[in-house]
């Protein structure tokens, strides 16, 4: 077997791994969360009998560890659990399951993160490379300051900014992006057109400036002198010369702003009033409604591990010393 | 012959001024050079460091370094000014019609692509060859360069293939456009001396068989003495002399050039001796699974020099290793003064410690860059022998002495020492522990020949005076014969024979040593002539 198969098996292991670690990570520090869902929810008539129980009955009075194991156990079969929102000690449970109140939200935000990354992924990559290309020219400068200008500012600042110049001054878009299920795929992409440029202006800095600094660093090496001295022009020295040597840094910060557009959002989601998961999550934690805070948890840490693999197993398999070992 | 006489004139650089930008201003590098070549003609430029070899050489492609540019001259290829001319028009002469070939060839190849892809760049580019034909030709060059499995290597990447076949692959990538100048910018200084010898004889080989005209730099008299018909002299950006390669190797006119012929002068006799400072025994060691010492066992006398001679990744550096401590050995021990040293660092006393000293190849990396003279020097002397203030600075000053600097320097920082000084200080570093033996680890190999001479002469003196014992580590037969009471010669791991100076130098010789031996290239502008006769 190729040896870069087995470093990878090697990596999607430690993935698994890791996110086993996440899952106790979350589970315990939910359990520290100050607070308790049953008082909140029985308020007044939370008597020391009708906490017990109603813990019972949700199992809050079994020892932390066996929740833990019987979640994780369901969790590996797909299932989440059930919501605690929806009972109440009138004993009528409107509660659904936490799969079918994620699901939703989940493919929003995945909509609106896909949407986001093809216009900044390739936005920032070909800026990064011009202004590799073209270093400290006017091109450059310019190109820098606008994007860091872009990115210092607070996301709710650059998104009301643009509700002003492109919803209000100019009624090119939509201020809300408030779809539902029955949204057409175009309405849905006119109507999150404006949080996607937010999130792109916010996350193209980092991806732009990591790429020109990545060419930037090759171009000092003797084989780009050399390919200089076979007479290759700057733009074939950049593609075929630079580039290839420079994926790994790229995919490293291209995955991290993608995970950041998939768990960081939940500001530009409420702005645009955006029924995203991350809303979801900031509302389950309000409400103490463990269940869905740890399957929201566990997504995010699912989909910051899965790009970090990603990356890492872009960097092995374009590394030619791996892919191609002596 | 390669000497035949072919008037026509290829290249010809007028009074080149260069400039490089160091440090918020502009310094003259080239200092008005004029250079004319013929067709098929050869040139060796050689001087030491910092002598603008390598700017000169790149000059005559039109070409300078980032942070560099031409402030005078020009550069006529083939009838055209090419200092002129906009760089689009330059680079359609650059990999087609004069080519490069640098000193690292690791470097300078591509890691990601396959070599073929790199070799045949610039001709199927400049639609000299279709790619297939391109590639059948870079074959056959391949094969007239003696690669072995000519018609598969160029599918391998550059880590695939060793040091001198990359070199090889470099030659035939400059030669597959075929131009009409090959720039050689120390192509073999990175190998070996065995490697050395098949690197030149089949570079020497395509350019006389293609009477391609070339600039070939070195710092190393010998080997451009085999290459060139015609050697220039350079020194700090100026033309010393120039001359046809016989007729400067015979009558060299300027002084400056006789004191780069001389340098190899130092010989130091012999002196045997019985009395046993250090011993290796039964050396195995090991990276990982792999055995880097294979039953090493080695004898130091008080007072005399060991050199240990071999080629890379013989083991050399890892026998200091050893023996300071800092890679223990699987099997075997390390006796100093017929006590058996501990095999890790950490269980070794400070006594222990500081009889044993080392010094770097690289003193530019040895040292701390921010702290002065007086931090390194002092630090070793106030943790070995306890002394502070005044007597401390009195001890540095001292050192300092020994090593011929005066007191002046005890404030300077790395960055404000040449390297000949940087190296001292390395030297007064180590002597200020008080030891008996000191590890020099090719301490000469980055040093200038006139430099390297000044440092071997304070070594020898140091050793007189102060009674040390060295292990000296090289790969340079010269430095060898230059010190040493008795050699260790070295080969993947193994001790190929050791015994004093005379003995090793003197036939009979196992195969290895003879190869080494033979393979170090002479003067005598015959040499590589003859040497692949007698191997044939």
């Amino acid at each position: 077997m190729h040896p870069v198969f087995l470093t990878i098996l090697k990596r999607l292991g430690l993935g698994v791994l890791t996110l086993l670690v996440v899952s106790m990570v979350i589970f315990s520090a939910v359990e520290m969360l100050p607070g308790d869902f049953t008082e909140a929810v029985l308020g007044q008539r939370a008597t020391v009998e009708t906490v017990a129980a109603f813990r019972k009955e949700l199992g809050l009075d079994q020892p932390a560890i066996l929740r833990y194991l019987d979640w994780l156990g369901s969790v590996c079969t797909g299932d989440l659990g059930t919501s605690f929102s929806g009972r109440d000690a009138s004993g009528i449970d409107r509660s659904r399951p936490v799969t079918e109140l994620i699901a939703p939200r989940l493919t929003n935000t995945l909509f609106l993160a896909t949407f986001t990354a093809i216009i900044a992924v390739p936005l920032s990559l070909i800026l990064g490379l011009l202004t590799a290309l073209y270093r400290n020219t006017i091109f450059d400068r310019s190109t820098n300051i606008t994007t860091l200008t872009a990115i210092s500012f607070p996301e709710f600042f650059v998104a009301y900014t643009l509700i002003l110049f492109l919803a209000s001054l100019f009624q090119i878009f939509p201020s809300l992006s408030n779809v539902d299920e029955n949204t057409l795929f175009f309405e849905r992409v006119y109507m999150t057109a404006l949080p996607a440029i937010t999130l792109t202006l916010v996350t193209v800095a980092h991806m732009l400036r990591m790429t020109r600094a990545a060419i930037i660093n090759l171009l000092a090496s003797s084989y780009i002198e050399m390919a200089t001295l076979k007479g290759t022009t700057k733009l074939n020295i950049i593609l075929r010369h630079a580039l290839p040597n420079a994926w790994a840094p790229i995919a490293t910060v291209v995955a991290f702003n993608l995970a950041y557009m998939v768990v960081g959002v939940v500001v530009v989601e409420v702005v645009f009033v955006y029924p995203g998961i991350g809303q979801l999550m900031v509302d389950a934690v309000t409400s103490r409604d463990i269940p869905v805070v740890q399957g929201c948890a566990l997504i995010f840490a699912c989909t910051y591990i899965f790009l970090n693999l990603t990356a890492d197993i872009i960097g092995i398999v374009t590394n030619p010393r791996l892919l191609h070992p002596r | 012959m390669r000497n035949k006489k072919n008037n026509k004139v290829l290249l010809e650089m007028k009074d080149i001024k260069i400039e490089g930008f160091a440090d918020e201003k502009w310094h003259k590098i080239i200092k008005g050079i004029s250079l004319t070549l013929s067709r098929g003609q050869v040139m060796g430029l050689i001087g030491e460091s910092g002598a603008g070899k390598s700017t000169l050489g790149l000059a005559a492609m039109g070409f300078t370094r980032p942070g560099c540019k031409f402030t005078g001259g020009k550069v006529v290829f083939d009838g055209k000014n090419l200092t002129d001319m906009p760089e689009n028009q330059r680079r359609e002469y650059w990999g087609t019609r004069i080519t490069y070939i640098a000193q690292s060839a690791a470097a300078a190849f591509n890691p990601a692509h396959q070599l073929i892809h790199q070799v045949i760049e610039s001709t199927v580019r400049s639609k000299q060859k279709n790619k297939r034909d391109a590639q059948n030709d870079a074959v056959s060059l391949f094969e007239s360069l003696q690669l072995p499995n000519s018609s598969e290597i160029g599918n391998r990447f550059p880590h695939q293939v060793s040091g001198g076949q990359l070199q090889r692959v470099m030659t035939a990538m400059a030669m597959s456009p075929r131009p009409d100048l090959i720039v050689f910018d120390e192509p073999t200084t990175a190998l070996d001396v065995t490697t050395q010898v098949e690197v030149l004889a089949a570079m020497r080989e395509v350019v006389k068989t293609f009477n391609t005209a070339a600039i070939y730099i070195t710092h190393d008299l010998s080997v451009v003495a085999q290459m060139a018909d015609t050697i220039k002299v350079l020194r700090f950006g100026e033309e010393i002399e120039e001359a046809e390669t016989r007729k400067m190797l015979k009558s060299p006119k300027q002084e400056y050039t006789k004191t780069l012929w001389s340098v190899r002068s130092i010989q130091k006799p012999e002196i045997k001796s019985k009395n046993i400072i250090l011993e290796m025994s039964g050396i195995d060691a090991f990276y990982g699974n792999f055995h880097v010492l294979k039953n090493v066992n080695i004898k130091l006398s008080y007072g005399r020099t060991l050199a240990i001679v071999g080629e890379s990744g013989s083991g050399k550096s890892t026998m200091a290793r050893v023996i300071t401590g800092l890679l223990a050995p699987r099997n075997g021990s390390v006796k100093f003064k017929d006590k058996v040293l501990p095999a890790k660092l950490k269980n070794r006393t400070k006594d222990q410690l500081q009889k044993i000293q080392m010094i770097y190849q690289m003193a530019d990396v040895a040292m701390n860059p921010k702290q002065t003279v007086f931090d390194i020097i002092g630090r070793p002397a106030s943790f070995f022998t306890g002394i502070t203030g005044k007597k401390l600075e009195n001890r540095v000053i001292e050192l300092l002495n020994q090593i011929d600097l005066d007191e002046s320097f005890i404030d300077r920082y790395p960055s404000e020492l040449s390297g000949g000084q940087k190296q001292r200080v390395c030297i007064a570093r180590a002597l200020a522990a008080k030891p008996e033996v000191i590890i020099c680890d090719e301490v000469t190999s980055a040093l200038d020949q006139i430099v390297q001479e000044g440092i071997l002469k304070l070594l020898l003196r140091l050793q007189n005076d102060l009674n040390l014992s060295y292990i000296f580590i090289t790969h340079d037969i010269a430095t060898v014969k230059a010190i040493s009471d008795e050699v260790v010669v070295m080969n993947e791991g193994e001790v190929v024979e050791q015994g004093l100076k005379s003995k090793i130098f003197s036939p009979p010789h196992p195969d290895y040593t003879k190869l080494l031996l033979s393979s170090v290239p002479e003067m005598d502008p015959d040499w590589l002539t003859n040497l692949l006769k007698k191997r044939a």
